[in-house]
């Protein structure tokens, strides 16, 4: 099996390793940024290059945890981090993992590759359709008012949940200000974990459920998403790793490019409000759904749910919809390098008008 | 010209040196890639090797890339906000 697995590592060239260095750093921007995201372009991108398909969701995974490291590290120093929400969710982050990888299995096993992918897109279409449209509305809602500068509210949900009081299981969280019961974040790190598995973004319901039902700043879920992303990425990676599924050099580029990403990414978080973190994940969720749409029809036509598709419109929708998810990313690096350099600017030229004294005292 | 007593002084020699501790670990891993390859893709025990690169590329490298911004200017937000 073992030599099978190693025969499965491709050939690199250097067209190849700058695609993966390039995706990697874009990936790494948004994911320093908002706590996740990349993953979901890396990995069908991979696959283009002729890497089988576990070999590219294991060497994906054994970027991703170093990354997260790397970016929950650098987030810590700017107070973002929630260490023990961040623990508490990654923990039952890896239970939904293992579940949804079952269920992924299940599912392949019973209705092949098609089904599986099928499966795939429907959760990314489901759960970004709901989840993307809340928060791309409440950013939108945020801007029309005028309030992009203010501190977020908790909502009614986050309230409710807060008020919550089961003995024996509460625990005081620093992002949340408030004592919450663990059996709460339970199900939400269970879902996290199962997404992830799925689609191999978990921060999609980790970093927004963190925020409109626990009632965590946008910006420490975001950043404390890093914590559970790197729970979730170390027991993956080891559990493809003893299979022999990681191919180091493809995570190693990736890394090389994501690290660079990363640090600019929670670089800019310092200089916004919540409002941009909520605008830069719901553009980009919204953007990935269209993206996976094209290809429902694609594969229910394979599996005869509805009536065949020829071969062409295939491969048009194919391309069109990783053309898409290309864009998504895009978008979110745009949105994320014009925050951190016009914030860099207005710093710049604030302490260029300030008296030296004054900025001594600062 | 007066020095601006609040600046602080650029990392640029941890930057040389995890600098050059990143190239040198990359250029092992694509100039040994069959060697690397043959027992990372073992599997069982030999799971520890992919974990272990992971944690020591991103320890070098990501200090690397740190002092990098650090050096080129771009750096998080130094003045607090009233609230």
């Amino acid at each position: 099996m073992h030599d099978i697995v190693a025969s499965n590592f491709v050939d690199l060239n250097w067209m190849n390793m700058a695609y993966l260095f390039f995706v990697g750093f874009v990936g790494g921007l948004v994911s320093g940024f908002i706590g996740s995201g990349g993953a979901f372009v890396l990995t069908p991108g991979m696959m283009s290059m002729g890497v089988p398909g576990l070999v590219a969701v294991a060497s994906n995974m054994c970027h991703k945890f170093p990354k997260a490291l790397v970016g929950a590290l650098k987030r810590a120093k700017y107070g973002q981090v929630d260490v023990k929400l961040g623990l508490i969710m990654g923990a039952s982050a890896e239970a939904g993992v293992l579940f949804g990888a079952q269920i992924q299995q299940n599912i392949k096993n019973a209705f092949g590759d098609v089904g599986s992918n099928l499966y795939v897109s429907m959760a990314f279409v489901i759960v970004l359709g709901i989840v993307g449209t809340i928060v791309l509305r409440d950013a939108l809602r945020t801007y029309r008012t005028g309030n992009t500068h203010d501190e977020e509210k908790v909502t009614k949900i986050a309230r409710w949940v807060q008020s919550i009081n089961i003995p024996g299981t509460m625990v005081y969280f620093k992002s949340l200000n408030a004592r919450v019961s663990v059996l709460l974040t339970v199900p939400l790190g269970f879902a996290t974990g199962m997404l992830a598995a799925t689609i191999a973004v978990g921060g999609f319901i980790g970093v927004p459920s963190m925020i409109y039902v626990l009632g965590a700043p946008s910006l420490m879920a975001s950043a404390t998403e890093l914590v559970i992303a790197f729970i979730m990425g170390l027991g993956g990676s080891f559990k493809y790793a003893m299979h022999g599924l990681v191919d180091i050099r493809l995570a190693m580029i990736i890394l090389a490019g994501s690290l660079f990403g990363i640090q600019l990414g929670a670089i800019g978080t310092t200089y916004v409000k919540g409002y941009t973190i909520k605008l830069v994940m719901g553009l980009i969720m919204v953007i990935v759904l269209f993206s996976r749409a094209l290809m429902v029809p694609v594969y229910s036509s394979q599996l005869g749910i509805i009536s065949p598709i020829g071969d062409t419109t295939i491969k048009i929708l194919k391309n069109a919809s990783f053309a898409i998810m290309i864009l998504a990313l895009l978008v979110g690096a745009i949105v994320v390098l014009s925050s951190l350099f016009k914030g860099i600017r207005e710093e710049r030229k604030t302490t260029a008008c300030e008296p030296a004294t004054e900025r001594i005292k600062v | 010209m007066a020095k601006d007593p609040v600046k602080k002084k650029k990392p640029i020699s941890k930057m040389v040196f995890t600098g050059v501790v990143t190239v040198s670990l990359y250029t092992t891993l694509l100039l040994k890639q069959d060697v690397i390859n043959d027992y990372f893709g073992r599997g069982g025990v030999y799971a520890i090797l992919p974990i272990a690169t992971a944690f020591l590329f991103s320890f070098f490298h990501g200090s690397f890339t740190g002092s990098f911004w650090s050096v080129l200017g771009i750096e998080a937000k130094k003045r607090k906000e009233v609230k």
